[in-house]
């Protein structure tokens, strides 16, 4: 058994994951990471999982994988997440279903197994994404803020039905951040976001970390239920 | 899987449970105790931690994965969480 802490990340092959991989690692956690693609994380404290975040049986072999080689997961961050930005008019079921797999049913399932490990160590600190698109309520945006909309809810009550075994859950939501999930959104639309926040300009990875870093700290036991939107909506 | 080592698990899990439990609620170590309902001392929290506790000592101690709270188990009309001995057969028809 290791004595370091174990963090489970989903969707580390790109973007705000490959960040948060990066930086725990460096940090000296041993990070566990998945996502659809294979792995182009190298580091002897990564292991990668390649599968889709909604396969349950995917979701419970990783997790009971991780369980059997380092008997416990001490954080949970479901960063994993696809938006389409489309009018309700033009947006195909298929696309909505989608989203909600990735979104929620990917978030339900990992929260599910690891809380499941982490009920029995009676510890565990659970971070889940959401995002300003939900106070701000952007057209275009109704099924990826919907899909998010229920991630919030679900971490609320989650944190309720976890709190007797000292797992937090919370909620960061970053307002738009340079990665893949926002590079085709028009740079109007964009700044217009920008500018409805209290600190216009864009999010970036170290406001994430900084938020996900509260959450985690031994400090913050008290701390759960909570989310935490990021620029000031 | 053979049935003694799966009630033996369900025991444990259960020794663990008694810890946290006052005397008078304390689980019988018996295969006719009730898992839940009225007669049961176990409340709605009390049967999720025997349930995830169930499956984490099996995955430990059997290397095998098992999942309780499928569709089919929810389904049942008679619900194999009932008692100690239809928990242990259920388990024990899921094989592994």
């Amino acid at each position: 058994m290791s004595g370091k802490e174990v963090m489970l990340i989903t969707g580390t092959r790109k973007g705000i994951g490959k960040y948060l991989a990066e930086y725990y690692l460096g940090k000296g956690y041993i990070v566990a990471g998945c996502s659809r693609g294979e792995n182009n994380i190298k580091n002897n404290s990564y292991a990668h999982f390649q599968l889709d975040v909604a396969d349950e049986k995917a979701v419970k072999t990783m997790v009971s994988d991780i369980y059997r080689k380092y008997r416990k997961i001490d954080i949970l961050i479901n960063n994993a997440g696809v938006a389409s930005m489309n009018h309700i008019l033009l947006t195909p079921l298929s696309t909505v279903e989608s989203i909600f797999r990735t979104n929620l049913f990917g978030t339900f399932l990992f929260s599910r197994e690891v809380a499941k490990v982490m009920s029995r160590a009676k510890h565990g600190r659970i971070v889940n994404f959401v995002t300003v698109a939900i106070p701000l309520r952007i057209e275009g945006e109704s099924i990826y803020a919907a899909s998010k909309s229920a991630v919030e809810t679900f971490t609320r009550i989650l944190a309720k039905e976890l709190g007797s075994y000292n797992i937090t859950c919370n909620s960061v939501g970053p307002s738009a951040v340079e990665t893949d999930l926002i590079k085709s959104v028009p740079p109007e639309k964009i700044q217009r976001i920008v500018d409805s926040l209290a600190v216009k300009r864009l999010t970036t990875f170290r406001d994430i970390v900084n938020v996900i870093d509260f959450f985690i700290k031994e400090e913050s036991d008290y701390i759960t239920g909570q989310t935490i939107y990021l620029g000031g909506v | 899987m053979e049935r003694s080592r799966i009630l033996g698990i369900v025991y444990e899990v259960m020794k663990e449970l008694n810890e946290g439990l006052e005397d008078e609620k304390k689980l019988e170590l018996n295969e006719n105790t009730k898992l839940f309902g009225s007669d049961s001392n176990l409340d709605s929290i009390g049967l999720v931690n025997l349930i995830v506790g169930v499956e984490q000592r099996i995955l430990d101690e059997l290397g095998i994965e098992m999942d309780l709270t499928d569709e089919k188990a929810m389904s049942q009309v008679r619900s194999p969480f009932k008692t100690v001995s239809s928990l242990v057969d259920y388990i024990c028809s899921l094989g592994g």
